[in-house]
């Protein structure tokens, strides 16, 4: 028995072999990288790209769409819209985010708000806009709450919402962006280290001020991603900006696809430049935040040596919950009205209810609710189960190589997300067409799954990470080739996870407006589009009973996703019961 | 060399042509080898390099041979060679029952399986256990569960890695006495990583020391 360590290298070494973890993946693993990349990289990218030569062309010289663009009433206006309002509402959001965790980390408030806002996350924007419509509207329910004090008969003539400085399409965002934030914040907290805000505290530092200072620019590192996705989905919403937002001019988002509609085959071709001009603003957005970043941060620096402890926070800590807790509540009381309006029969203005009932919105909707449900739902299904088992692909592909998937990393992945869907899915849009693929329910359902499929990863993502790998390492020395010891092993007892992700990207795909729109080319509605096409005509009982429905779907989705392993590991504790420990590694 | 036995020639391991250790040994049949050593002295390295897992930057010189047989190039699957962890690992997705039948070899079918699983569930006390939820049962009971499992897969060597440190004082003793009965009785090879001199005293073999201490 001998042993040399760190020894020489041996005269006459018997074999030299590399031995690999697991040996090279398999080609079919490798399929599934390719295939990220083609269905979700590649159309945003080329969506974009296709937009240039449109854009750049037609008969007055490469400039003339351009021309015709700021030719068009008002779209200097809609342009500033877009800009401010999307600021606005990021910086809301991420103060109210920032302030927040930094006033409560470590309290109870995390854990009741953080059950009040994974419902939220479900809801797509144009149902959580069409609650906040019916809440805040002259003739909304906040109205008739103090109707009675202000002795208003009718609804006051005020621009509560679509005003034309845009302020309640930013606070509509802002309702649906605190979620999100809240969420990506609630994910990246255990990475840092709480001892940080307590040694802030044992200098005498106040609560918001010590966790501002020494846990604060840690955390934003890990945020910062999400937020200029934020801020891109802010600076280009359509279908909240078409609910919610000024009407006359309307943002740039809304704007590009009227003109995109116009009969004016010149106006057409400005819709093009549109698209580019609004690919301008959001990087211009995303420029100015990380201007502000860098001001604030330098800020921030002198101001933190100085020693200003600000103990006094109580009242603004209580500020903080009640602002919280009202954005949260904003969308659950929205839903609440969109039920009753769902069923009122009448329901006249400084009432409080409706006078009376009828379940005519639910029984005869007009056009034909079941096959937009059906349709809606297909969709929904075919999208999150192709990036379900697109992501497993890829993770186990990750696992086998031992390092993340080829081509650009995260990029690949977050393109979708931080480009503006109307430039790209426009340019999707016009390349289909050519193609021919336009109206083609597959066409559809691939484009939802570029915007399904990032978050589908991300979430299982992280599961997938914390799986304890002994287990499969005890598969595979018990006799079980990889595959096996994935679908025997590790996907079953990654059940809930898989079910939550599957539910995730079905609410994705539900919340889809534009792209359902633009690649069904308007002859393939769904719910959302149906909803969102009833904003313009005001009959509030169907658009109850559409925004309810919409609502719905997601929250059906999670249900079923949080019962699946509760039932089929009824008699398997470690999966099933109040604790899962079992995804994690326990040391 | 050939012959019975787990062999480890010239085995050496080395990351970015450092070597980390070089070991030249034989474990025979029914013979326990402890290896030890401190903490980042490639202990795991060593254990992974038998099992087949070894992580890619890492080069392998030498022979590892079971029983005659080269593992070099093997896949993990096709070793043979078992392996408990600190933590039982049950998969909780299985019963009692399903976590031993999940060793049992293809060659065993239908309703002998069932009766396989009984008889080694008899065998350590825990008649009647199969149908229940892995869960649910204490740490002993799962350390034996643990074993059962790996037992079953008829392996032709067995390597432990601390295998006893998350035991209680008292199951420990009554634990380590039973795997060690059974890889006598079933005459295995078997490698032990532990901090522990008590169960490298228990093992009663030979002590492989990994590192200088410090």
């Amino acid at each position: 028995m001998r042993l040399k360590r760190n020894g020489p290298a041996v005269s006459e070494p018997p074999a030299k072999v590399t031995a690999k973890a697991t040996g090279a993946p398999p080609i079919y693993l490798r399929f599934f990288s390719w295939s990220a990349i083609a269905l979700v990289f590649v159309p945003a990218l080329a969506g974009t790209v296709y937009m240039f030569p449109m854009a750049f062309g037609g008969e007055g010289g490469w400039l003339q769409p351009f021309a015709t663009l700021f030719g068009v009433p008002g779209i200097w206006t809609s342009i500033l819209l877009s800009l401010w309002i999307g600021l606005v509402a990021t910086a809301f959001s991420v103060a109210l985010t920032s302030l927040f965790f930094a006033a409560f980390a470590q309290t109870r408030a995390v854990s009741v708000l953080s059950g009040l806002i994974r419902p939220l996350l479900a809801i797509p924007h144009a149902a959580a806009a069409f609650g906040m419509l019916f809440l805040v509207a002259p003739s909304g329910f906040l109205m008739r709450l103090v109707a009675p004090l202000l002795g208003f008969q009718h609804p006051p003539d005020w621009l509560l919402v679509n005003d034309p400085a845009g302020l309640s399409l930013a606070a509509g965002l802002a309702l649906k962006e605190t979620p999100f934030l809240f969420f990506v914040v609630l994910a990246a907290l255990p990475q840092i280290d709480r001892r940080l805000t307590i040694t802030a505290a044992t200098l005498g530092y106040g609560r918001i001020w010590g966790f501002l200072l020494s846990a604060f620019p840690a955390l934003y590192v890990q945020i910062r991603l999400p937020i200029i996705a934020v801020i891109a989905y802010s600076t280009s919403s359509v279908d909240m900006a078409m609910i919610l937002g000024p009407q006359l001019p309307p943002v740039l988002s809304v704007q590009i696809p009227r003109l995109m509609n116009d009969p004016d085959l010149s106006l057409r071709m400005a819709a093009s430049a549109g698209a580019i001009v609004q690919l301008a603003i959001t990087a211009l957005a995303i420029g100015v935040w990380l201007l502000g970043e860098r001001m604030a941060i330098s800020a921030f620096r002198s101001l933190s040596t100085r020693g200003f402890r600000l103990r006094g926070d109580g009242a603004l800590r209580s500020a903080i919950l009640v602002v919280s807790a009202w954005t949260f509540l904003v969308t659950y009381l929205g839903l609440g009205l969109l039920l009753l309006w769902s069923v009122a029969a009448s329901w006249r203005f400084p009432d409080l209810f409706p006078s009376h009932f009828t379940l005519d919105g639910w029984l005869s909707p007009g056009s034909d609710l079941i096959s937009l449900v059906w349709r809606s739902v297909a969709l929904g299904i075919a999208s999150a189960l192709i990036a379900m088992i697109m992501a497993v692909g890829a993770l186990e592909l990750e696992y086998r190589r031992g390092r993340p998937i080829a081509g650009g990393g995260w990029l690949s992945l977050y393109l979708p997300l931080l480009l503006p869907q109307i430039v790209f899915v426009s340019g999707l849009s016009f390349l289909f067409l050519s193609l021919g693929w336009d109206a083609n329910i597959f066409a559809v359902a691939a484009v939802h799954l570029v915007f399904v499929f990032p978050y589908v990863y991300l979430t299982l993502a992280a599961s997938w990470h914390h799986f304890d790998r002994r287990y499969l390492d005890i598969a595979r020395s018990l006799g079980k080739p990889p595959f096996m010891a994935l679908v025997e092993v590790r996907l079953p007892i990654l059940l809930a996870p898989l079910l939550t992700a599957c539910a995730l990207g079905f609410a994705v795909s539900i919340a889809q407006y534009l792209p359902t729109l633009l690649i069904g080319a308007g002859r393939l509605p769904t719910l959302t589009t149906e909803a969102v096409a009833l904003s313009s005509g005001g009959n509030r009982r169907l658009i109850g009973v559409y925004a309810l429905l919409q609502a719905l779907l997601p929250f059906i989705a999670f249900a079923l996703a949080g019962l699946g392993p509760r039932f089929v590991w009824r008699n398997r504790l470690a999966l099933s019961g109040p604790v899962r420990e079992i995804s994690g590694r326990s040391a | 060399m050939t012959g019975k036995g787990l062999l480890l020639d010239h085995l050496c391991v080395s990351l970015h042509g450092q070597s980390l250790f070089e070991v030249t040994t034989c474990v025979k049949p029914g013979e326990v080898l402890s290896i030890m050593g401190p903490s980042g002295s490639g202990k795991s390295t060593l254990i992974n390099a038998i099992i087949g897992l070894l992580p890619s930057v890492f080069a392998l010189t030498g022979r590892i041979e079971l029983d005659g047989m080269s593992l070099i190039g093997l896949p993990v699957e096709r070793r043979r060679v078992g392996v408990l962890f600190q933590d039982p690992l049950l998969f909780p997705h299985f019963s009692v029952g399903q976590n031993i039948a999940f060793g049992l070899p293809r060659s065993i079918k239908g309703k002998a399986r069932d009766e396989a699983v009984a008889r080694l569930l008899s065998a350590v006390e825990l008649e009647g256990f199969a149908e229940r939820d892995p869960f649910t049962l204490s740490g002993g009971q799962k350390a034996r569960v643990a074993l059962l499992r790996v037992l079953a897969a008829e392996p032709c060597a067995l390597l432990l890695d601390e295998p006893f440190s998350k035991l209680d004082p008292a199951l420990r003793q009554s634990v380590r006495d039973l795997v060690f009965a059974e890889t006598r009785r079933r005459e295995l090879p078997v490698l032990m990583v532990t901090h522990d001199r008590d169960d490298a005293a228990a093992a009663g073999g030979g002590v492989l020391h990994l590192g200088e201490a410090g």
